[in-house]
């Protein structure tokens, strides 16, 4: 294609945004509308899914080790684990997929924890040795909670280990929970994708058959089919541009008003929710929503054009 | 000799033998009718003639248009058109194919939004042709179909017989070798009819352009003295030199 025809086919597809203004502005109506939608749900399940990961970053499996001071009778010699053995227990634990962190947790150190917080400091002085010695733990932090119970299963089967603490609830809860949020937002997500592209399709058809004529001219006079679909093709995309831009500005400021609202009215709430900040969200919705209405844009057009192009 | 320099010669070669348009046992079916929209006609068009096509509605003259446009492909028998037979053409191919044609339709077909002197450029866009030659070609073609001085006019503001104008100019801006009308008189007064026939005929006259023009105008036909087909139910009943138009079957 030469040049001057790349630029005639830019204008053309400017000139019809505005030579169709009312099927234009019909077409940016259906695809902000939809668009806003799709933000908006997506700002609810971003932040429903950043409080559920936060919330599984505070799910911890504890296990700890037998000794030879523990109230565990039938443990074998072999399985009381020197702090070598235990250090390499540890490692292992960090290896695992699943594990994002892995605390050692010496005897003196359980001590100092559970002295300050049940006895307070004055009365764990009375005790002159570490009522705790030889209990070390490792505290275990998750990357994904649904894993816990393979991870507890593992853990089990290593000797050394005596007990293993974790709660079943909490960790099912939250993976059930995320598992909700990826089902729910992929069935709205392919609502609003399909609804959308009926519109647009509608849309863009009714669009189209008023330049049926132009089409039809173009193609006996011998244009190829680029160049009839061209400046259609161009004309569906900045169709979509602007139509995505309309809802993310309007996001943009319903969500900062939103989250400022929510954090000076119910202050209370943002202590144990963590709400994303607006260019966290803006992240992903920024791209998300000009590809998608960029892309709605151009499959409606080049399907609807199509149409037309057998003459 | 080069491949191109070979099947151009090939070509000529047909267009000798055969005529510019060519139609060999052409049958043409759809499948929602029962008989074929065209039924085993060979026809001849030689360069340079003046043809008009006439019949009643539904006899094939259109389907007829519509083959030498590539626009249908023949369920049986060949098309020639140039030297080239249609129904080898891929569908790329037909846009470079159809540049050799002009075609006329009935009602126009102009671009309301555009002036005169866009509608008939926009023919010249479509080909990609140099914007000196278009500010050249553009206002040559519409000296010649006497619309010079309304380039800038809105279509809306032009007799129908105008517009008519304005559509052959758009056919012949790309200097086609056929032009094609499909009932170019059919919205138009007696008076515009008549000029328009004129000016097909001037353009046939001068530029050695072969025009076929489909019609129902007996008149016209009558009074012009060309070839005239004649079809009726997808077969050519008649096909006279310097006749009239025939109504029997």
């Amino acid at each position: 294609m030469k040049v001057r025809t790349l630029f005639y086919t830019i204008r053309q597809g400017f000139a019809n945004l505005f030579r169709n203004k009312w099927y234009s502005l019909a077409s940016v109506a259906t695809i902000a509308a939809c668009l806003f939608l799709l933000g908006i749900f997506y700002c609810i399940v971003a932040n429903f899914e950043s409080i559920v990961i936060k919330a599984e970053e505070g799910v911890s499996v504890t296990v700890f080790f037998h000794n030879e001071y523990d109230k565990c009778d039938d443990h074998t010699e072999a399985q009381l684990g020197d702090e070598a053995r235990v250090a390499q227990i540890g490692d292992l634990i960090r290896a695992r997929s699943e594990v994002s962190e892995a605390i050692y947790i010496s005897d003196d150190e359980a001590w100092a924890t559970f002295a300050a917080e049940y006895y307070g400091d004055s009365y764990a002085e009375g005790f002159l040795e570490n009522p705790l010695a030889g209990e070390y733990s490792y505290e275990i932090y998750l990357s994904d909670v649904s894993k816990q119970g393979d991870l507890v299963d593992w853990l089990n089967s290593i000797p050394e280990i005596r007990k293993v603490n974790f709660s079943e609830m909490t960790a099912d809860t939250l993976s059930g929970a995320n598992l909700l949020i990826a089902y729910v937002s992929m069935g709205i997500i392919i609502v609003l994708l399909a609804v959308s592209a009926f519109l647009i399709h509608n849309t863009v058809s009714m669009g189209i058959s008023v330049r049926a004529t132009e089409i039809n001219i173009m193609k006996y006079v011998g244009a190829t089919d680029f160049f009839v679909r061209a400046p259609f093709l161009l004309e569906g995309i900045l169709i979509g541009l602007v139509g995505a831009c309309i809802p993310l500005i309007v996001i943009y400021n319903l969500y900062n008003y939103a989250l400022s609202y929510i954090v000076n009215r119910f202050a209370i709430l943002s202590n144990f929710l963590n709400f994303l900040s607006v260019h966290e969200i803006f992240r992903i919705l920024t791209p998300l929503s000009l590809l998608l209405g960029m892309g709605i844009g151009f499959i409606g057009s080049f399907t609807t054009v199509r149409k037309h192009l057998h003459v | 000799m080069s491949r191109k320099e070979q099947l151009q010669q090939e070509r000529e070669k047909l267009i000798e033998e055969k005529g510019v348009i060519c139609f060999e046992n052409v049958s043409m079916e759809f499948p929602q009718n029962n008989f074929p929209a065209v039924n085993d006609i060979s026809l001849n068009i030689k360069k340079g003639e003046f043809v008009f096509v006439v019949g009643d509605n539904g006899s094939g003259k259109s389907t007829m248009l519509k083959l030498i446009l590539r626009e249908l492909k023949p369920t049986e028998g060949d098309v020639y058109v140039m030297g080239q037979k249609t129904s080898k053409l891929r569908h790329g191919k037909i846009p470079k194919f159809r540049r050799n044609i002009g075609f006329v339709f009935q009602d126009f077909r102009l671009l309301p939004e555009r002036n005169v002197f866009d509608n008939v450029a926009f023919a010249q866009r479509i080909v990609e042709a140099e914007p000196a030659e278009i500010r050249k070609n553009v206002p040559e073609v519409l000296t010649q179909v006497g619309l010079a001085g309304k380039y800038k006019a809105r279509i809306d503001q032009l007799s129908g017989g105008e517009q008519q104008r304005v559509a052959i100019a758009r056919a012949l801006v790309n200097k086609p070798a056929i032009l094609l009308a499909d009932e170019p008189t059919g919205n138009l007064d007696p008076n515009s009819a008549w000029e328009i026939v004129q000016l097909l005929e001037e353009i046939n006259r001068e530029h050695g352009t072969t025009v076929i023009v489909v019609t129902h105008n007996r008149e016209i036909v009558d009074a012009f003295q060309k070839r005239v087909v004649t079809m009726r139910r997808g077969v050519i009943v008649s096909d006279v030199e310097g006749g009239e138009y025939h109504n029997e079957g």
